[in-house]
């Protein structure tokens, strides 16, 4: 439960910066989950000079500069060209910083460790017990989110960005087009990320291939929630970090339960290797099956007002 | 005589804001209707419901007496209402040739086939050659539409309009930013290109719209405040109370 | 004039024909006729890519998923036609694979083709991710890690061809690449074609001339998928394996990246990259580890300077060559190339460096060879050569692209003056 609930959380992390960055610039960015991978990877490189900590400040602010220049001298650049050129300006950026992460610290994990002063067992219940690092975890996160909702109610920026939010056209026309809020919505979402990365790197896994398998997982939740949804996007997280959690845990297949039921099958039939898939087998096939049911019965997403 | 398009009741609400508060209105069978009104009256949103564009709030549409309300955009075309854009709206890429041949192609029964070659298509050819000189842009046949000069553009828009041949036409402001020649030229294209059919459009310049229409229809506020011909238009105190003092065009 | 379009046509399809038939006669290495296979492979599964991405305006980022899947069940056919269960020809074998494309392009692509634009995008993705970790579930079908593997040589010699060579295998995949380039390119003069590039401009207008903008996609997305799968069936029949990597993510970029460095505003731009990019990444990949780097940059620098990719690159000099002005830009091209070159040489030396340093430390020390230079990366001073030599390079491209500007500015008027003469 509480496991679920601390990597809902850090999805939403995610798919909050990513929907920001949707709803006012138009731009689904693929490298979004390279900035996590960044940001995991700048945190271990900090850790092991100065410690988790500052790792912790360090390294979001170097995602975010990242991203900021991506907007200024990337993005920017290829706005003319259309959203299909900006979609394939991120998708190729997020395919040069895993290389580059090759380059750097090379193809196996590296060893980024939660910090000692954490790494106890805060509580347990019956037998499981509960890392006092996934409590840190979920902190962090609801601290971050705490502070992301003041920032976009009560400040003048927050405000503008949320006016976009539902009515990109006017703001415009508003003049607050400002290249500068893009920058700073662009940095934000990325800092963000960096953050997720910062304090998911080390309670999973540092690698190479972890901005892929956290990025399609972050679309779908961005998809499953509704595109440019907020609301939406918090929801979906943890739907979906239910789902990725828990599915894992379950070793049961229609097999078992059919057989369980008294009906016999025969494993000669053509389908007894789907019968015998068991939930924990399906888990990662879960969230996109889930994705696609849920286009097929409400095309706009849970929460979803526009498209495209 | 015969409704070719009749709305009942029909209203139209974004959010909490009524746009269009119960439209009763029919066009008859071959007659020139001009939609007029002020600015924010809802003419544009009234052509929006009419062709499917946004679904009505409540309501009903009908064409030539079948009920058209709730269909998509491209059903109602089928059954013969083609629309204009009053924001021009053409395939920016494709050629002038192109761009009639894709409402012609719908209206020959091609549709989507891929088994024959569309240069081979004789009908199809010929019928769209002729449209592209009926809208005096043959010197501009293999253009591309998106580097058209503003009238010509508006020209096309035309042309698309009326090129799967459909029986009732909506333009939506036809000659608006154009210069006097230009508008002169517009409504000798309109008139031409629509005889015997239905045409109902949106227009602010009134030389036009009293120059060819057979009936009008005041908007004001999202409800028809007068129907009838340009002379009863002219006299009717509830139009000039409307206009009076409100811009005009 | 259309009759003189027609032979001009013609006769360029008769040139592909010859230079397809030519070429391993001329390069008569295995590992060459090996490479122009894949070229076969990658044209086709590129084209069939642009239906969608330059045809229809869609941007999928999950089309290996019916290669992929064509691939999986033409090797089961071909496995079905060794044990004598199946009586097709190995000829016809890719038609497996494009039925089941085509198949998989109907399910799909209903669920998928009801968006566009960007939720498309994100659909399309989704549903290859679902289908890659699917195939890790069925490991019978998709035979796990190691894939399902196969025999090319089977059934009876039709005229003693086995498929038993390489070259064999090259011409059967030639003439289906021949085949599938002229389908795809009859394809785009068809209603369907033209209302394709209709729906990709402008989605709204098409609908108010009668046509359903989603039914338009959803046919371009069937009969796309049936050429990516037609590919995958070649696949099996060239690599006589076919592994879950080949429906995955990866490879789905990996066919955008191709049709869009080609140019996908043009038919024949996927053509381009699709032979360019297969050759880079095996000659690439011989030569350094850092491959995929500098593909990754290459694709960025395209993005950001040639979105139109390399086709349009070339359409863009025709007016020039019509007036015989194309000799004009020459001297400024070869300046600006040279200039690129600094760059790139200051550029690579850098990366290289830095993977010395970074990961072959421990295999082989931080002394090391490039360009015939010997160094160590431990030293400061060929880091700071190479930055030098970038900077170098950076203001002589500044200096050659003003040049360039200027040859285009006489180039222009050149062409100004012809039209209006």
């Amino acid at each position: 439960m509480l496991n679920s609930l601390s990597y809902g959380l850090l999805l939403f992390m995610l798919s909050s910066g990513l929907t920001l960055i949707f709803s006012m610039m138009g731009v689904l960015n693929f490298a979004h989950a390279s900035f996590y991978m960044l940001g995991a990877y700048f945190a271990y490189q900090t850790s092991t000079y100065l410690g988790f900590w500052p790792a912790l400040i360090v390294a979001p602010a170097a995602v975010a500069f990242l991203g900021a220049l991506t907007e200024r001298y990337g993005l920017r650049t290829v706005h003319k060209f259309g959203h299909v050129a900006e979609l394939l300006f991120t998708f190729g950026l997020a395919y040069i910083i895993e290389e580059f992460v090759h380059l750097l610290w090379g193809r196996a994990p590296v060893e980024y460790r939660i910090p000692p002063i954490l790494d106890f067992s805060a509580f347990s219940i019956y037998t499981t017990q509960y890392p006092a690092y996934r409590v840190f975890m979920m902190l962090v996160s609801v601290a971050m989110l705490a502070a992301l909702y003041l920032a976009l109610t009560r400040t003048r920026i927050g405000l503008i960005i949320q006016a976009s939010l539902t009515h990109p056209d006017m703001v415009e026309a508003l003049g607050h087009n400002v290249p500068r809020v893009f920058m700073t919505v662009f940095a934000g979402g990325a800092a963000l990320a960096g953050l997720a990365g910062v304090i998911g790197g080390n309670a999973f896994v540092t690698e190479p291939g972890m901005a892929a398998s956290v990025g399609t997982i972050v679309f779908v939740v961005v998809v499953f929630g509704g595109m440019g949804s907020l609301a939406g996007a918090f929801v979906a997280s943890l739907i979906i970090g239910a789902v990725q959690t828990f599915s894992v845990a379950f070793d049961y297949s229609l097999a078992s339960i059919l057989t369980g039921m008294g009906v016999q099958l025969d494993p000669e039939s053509a389908w007894y290797e789907l019968w015998k898939v068991t939930i924990a087998q399906a888990a990662p096939v879960l969230p996109y099956v889930l994705m696609v049911l849920m286009l097929i019965v409400r095309p706009k997403g849970l929460m979803g007002t526009r498209e495209g | 005589m015969p409704a070719a398009l009749e709305l009942r009741d029909v209203r139209k609400s974004f959010g909490k804001t009524a746009i269009i508060n119960g439209v009763n209105l029919a066009i008859e069978k071959g007659e020139r209707h001009a939609v007029i009104g002020p600015n924010g009256a809802g003419k544009s949103t009234l052509f929006n419901l009419i062709s499917g564009r946004f679904p009505v709030t409540s309501g009903t549409i009908s064409l030539n007496d079948r009920e058209i309300t709730g269909l998509p955009p491209q059903d109602i075309s089928r059954r013969g209402l083609a629309r204009s854009f009053q924001i021009t709206n053409i395939f920016p890429k494709l050629s002038v040739f192109e761009n009639i041949r894709c409402a012609v192609l719908w209206a020959t029964g091609h549709r989507y086939s891929f088994w024959q070659r569309v240069g081979g298509l004789r009908d199809v050819t010929e019928r769209c050659d002729e449209l592209v000189q009926q809208i005096n842009l043959g010197k501009r046949r293999d253009t591309p539409a998106g580097v058209l000069s503003y009238a010509e553009q508006r020209a096309l828009e035309i042309g698309v309009t009326i090129a799967g041949g459909a029986d009732v036409i909506l333009l939506d402001e036809p000659t608006a930013g154009m210069s006097n020649t230009e508008t002169a030229d517009a409504v000798a294209l309109i008139r031409s290109v629509t005889v015997g059919k239905t045409l109902v459009m949106v227009e602010h310049d009134m030389s036009v719209v009293f120059g060819l229409a057979d009936r009008i229809s005041v908007l004001v506020y999202g409800q028809v405040i007068a129907t009838g011909t340009p002379q009863e238009i002219r006299g009717n105190k509830a139009v000039q109370e409307a206009y009076l003092g409100t811009e005009q065009h | 004039m259309t009759s003189f379009f027609h032979i001009r046509r013609l006769a360029l399809w008769a040139i592909t024909a010859l230079v397809m038939i030519a070429l391993p006669l001329l390069l008569t290495q295995s590992f060459a006729i090996s490479m122009l296979s894949q070229m076969g492979i990658a044209v086709i599964f590129a084209l069939s890519y642009n239906m969608l991405l330059g045809q229809t305006g869609m941007l999928s980022f999950g089309h290996a998923v019916y290669f992929g899947l064509g691939a999986f069940f033409s090797a089961h056919a071909l496995n079905m036609i060794g044990a004598g269960n199946l009586g097709l020809p190995v000829t016809f074998l890719p038609l497996v694979g494009g039925v089941a494309g085509l198949a998989f392009g109907v399910v799909f692509g209903y669920v998928t083709t009801k968006h566009s634009g960007t939720p498309f995008a994100m659909i399309s993705l989704g549903i290859a991710e679902m289908v890659a970790a699917c195939s890790l579930m069925f490991p019978s079908f998709f035979g796990g890690e190691g894939g399902i593997s196969t025999d090319r040589v089977v059934g009876e010699a039709v005229m003693g061809i086995t498929y038993g060579q390489g070259r064999q295998v090259y011409y059967l995949i030639a003439g289906w690449c021949f085949v599938c380039m002229i389908a795809m390119f009859a394809l785009t003069q068809t209603p369907l074609g033209r209302m394709a590039n209709a729906v990709r401009d402008n989605a709204e207008r098409a609908r108010f001339v009668g046509y359903n903008p989603t039914r338009v996609r959803y046919t371009m997305l069937i009969l796309s998928s049936f050429f990516a799968g037609i590919a995958g069936g070649l696949a099996v029949i060239n690599y006589e394996l076919v592994t879950a990597e080949s429906l995955g993510v990866v490879a789905s970029g990996n066919v955008l990246l191709m049709s869009f460095i080609g140019g996908v505003g043009h038919f024949f731009g996927p053509i381009i990259g699709a032979v360019l990019v297969t050759y880079l990444q095996s000659a690439l990949s011989n030569y350094t580890l850092a491959w995929l780097l500098y593909f990754g940059l290459f694709f960025l620098v395209m993005i950001l300077f040639a979105p139109g990719g390399i086709a349009s690159l070339l359409a863009m000099h025709k007016p020039a060559w019509d007036v015989g002005q194309l000799r004009r830009l020459v001297p400024s091209y070869i300046a600006a190339g040279a200039a690129s070159l600094v760059i790139l040489a200051g550029l690579i030396t850098l990366i290289e460096m830095i993977y010395q340093v970074e990961t072959k430390k421990e295999q082989s020390g931080t002394v090391m060879n490039l360009f015939g230079l010997t160094f160590d990366a431990a030293n400061a001073g060929p880091w700071i050569g190479s930055l030098a030599t970038m900077a170098v390079g950076a203001a002589l491209l500044w200096g050659a692209s003003r040049l360039v500007r200027a040859s285009w500015q006489q180039v222009t008027i050149a062409i100004n003056a012809k039209r209006g003469a």
